[in-house]
């Protein structure tokens, strides 16, 4: 079976006609169908406005559950979620939206959860950061640093016991990695090679603490990885054809019985923590203005549309077209979430 | 019936287990040592070979949530805890994801059936690290199922049910325990989760015991019966879910409660019992109800501390005898010699 991209037949009329999508173009050394580049770039554009629009709804103070939105980190979601098979088994941690999208996640059940109805993808029980879409392949997200990095590695295991050759990727924060539980699971995964890839999303900040304060000058997290004899691989987080490209040479590896491999994606979270507004909004300086405009200037996603324009997939015209005819969609999606019904208490006990 | 000792009834209801259902795998610190985890494993190995019976390294958390997310892929994983101790260092995967993740993700997530087998450890200076019984803070979170086997059919017949159980469920099996000899079915008989036994009919009074309480328990009630005091021995075997039904009949029928746990009372099992019945046999009591339990101070290692540390038959005996107004004095030497050689 191929990945998630390869896998799509149908597409609708906006997504490039059929000729321009089969056309084969060059990135980074590689060859891939520009039909790669559009579905990463539509799955980057989904993302941005599903955030974007929770950051816009959220101070009616309708969505009760703290909330971490990914806006400016869409790449490293679309790019590994690209280069899996629906039947593999992805985790998340607690900024994990972006994740749940890239995976195929309805932006009406995340709505819902967010809205707390029983229409939301955990039925009002788990909140933000406690997602599950098991027909998409993605397993769960948690909001405790390192603890899907554990159970993606067992699932892992599973698979490895079936003789089947399916993978699991988890993703997380770079603050997981000054957890105990990811080296105790590296090692793991090292010795059995378990067919696991591990994602980490390095936005240079755990809250508010920066790396100096968190991880020793000199710090490279690959080095630690491949210091438990697990390929590692630094790629620029905020270009979504290169980290397809990593994940697919990962994904590759862990099929072929190769073992895990670590991926660390640099990029950077736009809004602050946890809650929809800027950092220099609400007066917060442990970061410059400067340093925030440099990463805006580094958007995935306009990134992504300059390389579409550049190889002649698409112009700018088209590009805001399906901007547009996203955004319309997750609004209406958000409305419909919104009205739908809320648990009943007297199911408080239900699913125990 | 034949009979089997503690460690025997373990080690064929995991081959049992294993036999039916091939997604049942074992794994842990020491699994597949020749001592096989004080005999309980070996056999296992030998059937099923290392694929399913595995050493694993010293990473209880990661291996905790391993076991989790295998379990979510389909597999019925036995972890083991040569001391149930190790385990705080998986309470993050217990706790916070194992007990949570059916309810936390709405039933969309499916559940994550695993079982986790862990050892109390007692005496022979196992010292304070290494002689816990976990079985309250464990209960305390709703999501998971906590089991105390205290006797071999039982020890068989509860893990048989684990492995079949729907809810990530935890094991305390007691290594004082490990040599007691008892009846067990040859056929893989499933003991019923969340059903209190009771082990010995009884009028005067109720012993409620976990664990290695209730053999100690019933050595007491036979003391009891020579002083025509008629003890009823309930054994909870499960401790979440409770079996209220069953303790509260036996205390409407006696009126007097005694209840004895391998751990401390604070906060633990004597007092959850103690406030049962304080809440629905109140107007049935004809004697406050009393708690028999670890001194209330870390396991010590010298012969003499260790002595006054554990409660044992004669200390369960004598607080009958003065709940029922009898001199506890009369109690004769009914304690078991410990046998145990250690070290562990
Ligand atoms: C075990 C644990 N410790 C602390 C927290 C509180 N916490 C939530 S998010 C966060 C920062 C995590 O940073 P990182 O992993 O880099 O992810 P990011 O938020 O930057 O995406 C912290 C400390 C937690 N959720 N879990
Ligand atoms: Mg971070």
């Amino acid at each position: 079976m191929s990945n998630r991209l390869e896998q799509k037949t149908e597409m609708p009329e906006s997504w490039g006609t059929r000729d321009l999508r089969e056309r084969r173009v060059t990135v980074h050394g590689q060859a891939l169908a520009a039909s790669v580049l559009l579905d990463l770039h539509r799955s980057m554009q989904r993302i941005r406005h599903t955030e974007e629009t929770i950051a816009r709804l959220y101070p009616q103070q309708e969505m009760r559950t703290p909330t971490h939105l990914g806006t400016g980190q869409e790449a490293v979601a679309a790019g590994v979620a690209a280069a899996v098979r629906r039947d593999d088994a992805l985790y998340s941690h607690h900024r994990c939206h972006n994740h749940y999208l890239a995976c195929g996640g309805s932006v009406y059940r995340l709505a819902a959860e967010l809205y707390g109805r029983v229409d939301g993808a955990a039925r009002g029980r788990g909140g933000s950061v406690h997602l599950t879409d098991r027909d998409n392949g993605f397993i769960v997200s948690s909001a405790i640093l390192g603890q899907t990095v554990a159970v993606a590695t067992g699932s892992a295991l599973a698979f490895r016991m079936d003789g089947v050759d399916r993978v699991a990727v988890t993703f997380f924060g770079e603050a997981t990695c000054e957890e105990g539980v990811i080296y105790e699971s590296m090692n793991f995964a090292a010795i059995n090679r378990l067919p696991v890839i591990y994602v980490c999303e390095n936005n240079l900040y755990s809250t508010e603490s920066p790396l100096s304060v968190r991880q020793p000058p000199g710090t490279e997290l690959c080095a630690r990885a491949e210091s438990f004899s697990v390929p590692a691989e630094k790629v620029d987080g905020n270009d979504v054809a290169a980290v397809y490209l990593a994940a697919r040479r990962a994904v590759d590896r862990a099929r072929s019985g190769a073992g895990p491999s670590f991926i660390e994606c640099m990029t950077y979270r736009w809004r602050e923590h946890v809650g929809p507004q800027f950092d220099h909004d609400a007066g917060r300086t442990y970061r410059t203005k400067e340093e925030f405009d440099l990463w805006v200037e580094r958007c995935p996603l306009k990134q992504s549309a300059a390389r579409l324009i550049s190889l002649g997939l698409a112009d700018e015209r088209e590009i805001s077209a399906w901007a547009a005819e996203i955004e319309k969609e997750v609004v209406a999606d958000f409305e419909r979430a919104r009205r739908a019904p809320w648990p009943e208490a007297g199911d408080l006990f239900d699913y125990l | 019936m034949r009979t089997l000792k503690y460690h025997q009834a373990i080690s064929e209801g995991t081959v049992q287990a294993m036999e039916r259902d091939p997604n049942v795998f074992c794994a842990g610190i020491a699994v597949d040592y020749p001592s096989g985890i004080f005999g309980t494993t070996t056999e296992a190995l030998k059937r099923f070979g290392p694929a399913r019976v595995f050493d694993t390294p010293a990473m209880e958390n990661a291996f905790t949530g391993i076991c989790i997310g295998a379990a979510a892929m389909g597999k019925r994983p036995i972890m083991v805890h040569p001391r149930n101790d190790f385990m705080l260092l998986a309470f993050d995967q217990l706790i916070n994801l194992a007990a949570k993740w059916r309810y936390m993700y709405g039933g969309n997530a499916g559940s994550v059936p695993i079982v986790v087998r862990a050892v109390i450890g007692k005496g022979w200076g196992q010292g304070a690290t290494h002689s816990q019984s976990l079985q309250a803070p464990l209960a305390h979170f709703p999501g998971l199922t906590v089991l105390m086997p205290a006797t071999p059919r039982d020890a068989k017949g509860l893990l048989l049910s684990a492995c079949r159980h729907d809810h990530p469920t935890i094991i305390l099996e007691h290594r004082a325990l490990y040599n007691v000899e008892g009846e067990v079915p040859e056929e893989p008989e499933e003991t019923p989760i969340g059903k209190a036994a009771i082990l010995r009919p009884g009028r005067d009074l109720t012993i409620v015991a976990t664990s290695l309480m209730v053999q100690e328990a019933l050595d007491a009630a036979e003391e009891l019966a020579r002083h025509d005091v008629d003890a009823e021995v309930v054994d909870l075997r499960s401790i979440r879910p409770l079996d209220e039904e069953t303790v509260l009949a036996s205390v409407k029928k006696t009126g007097r409660v005694i209840v004895a746990d391998t751990s401390w009372e604070r906060c633990g099992v004597t007092s959850e019992i103690a406030a049962l019945c304080a809440e629905k046999a109140f107007h049935d009591l004809k004697a406050p109800v009393r708690r028999l339990a670890l001194a209330d101070c870390p396991a010590p290692v010298s012969q003499t501390l260790e002595q006054a540390f554990y409660p044992k038959a004669s200390t369960i005996a004598r607080l009958a005898l003065h709940v029922i107004g009898i001199d506890p004095e009369l109690v004769g030497d009914i304690d078991r010699e410990d046998t145990f050689k250690g070290p562990y």
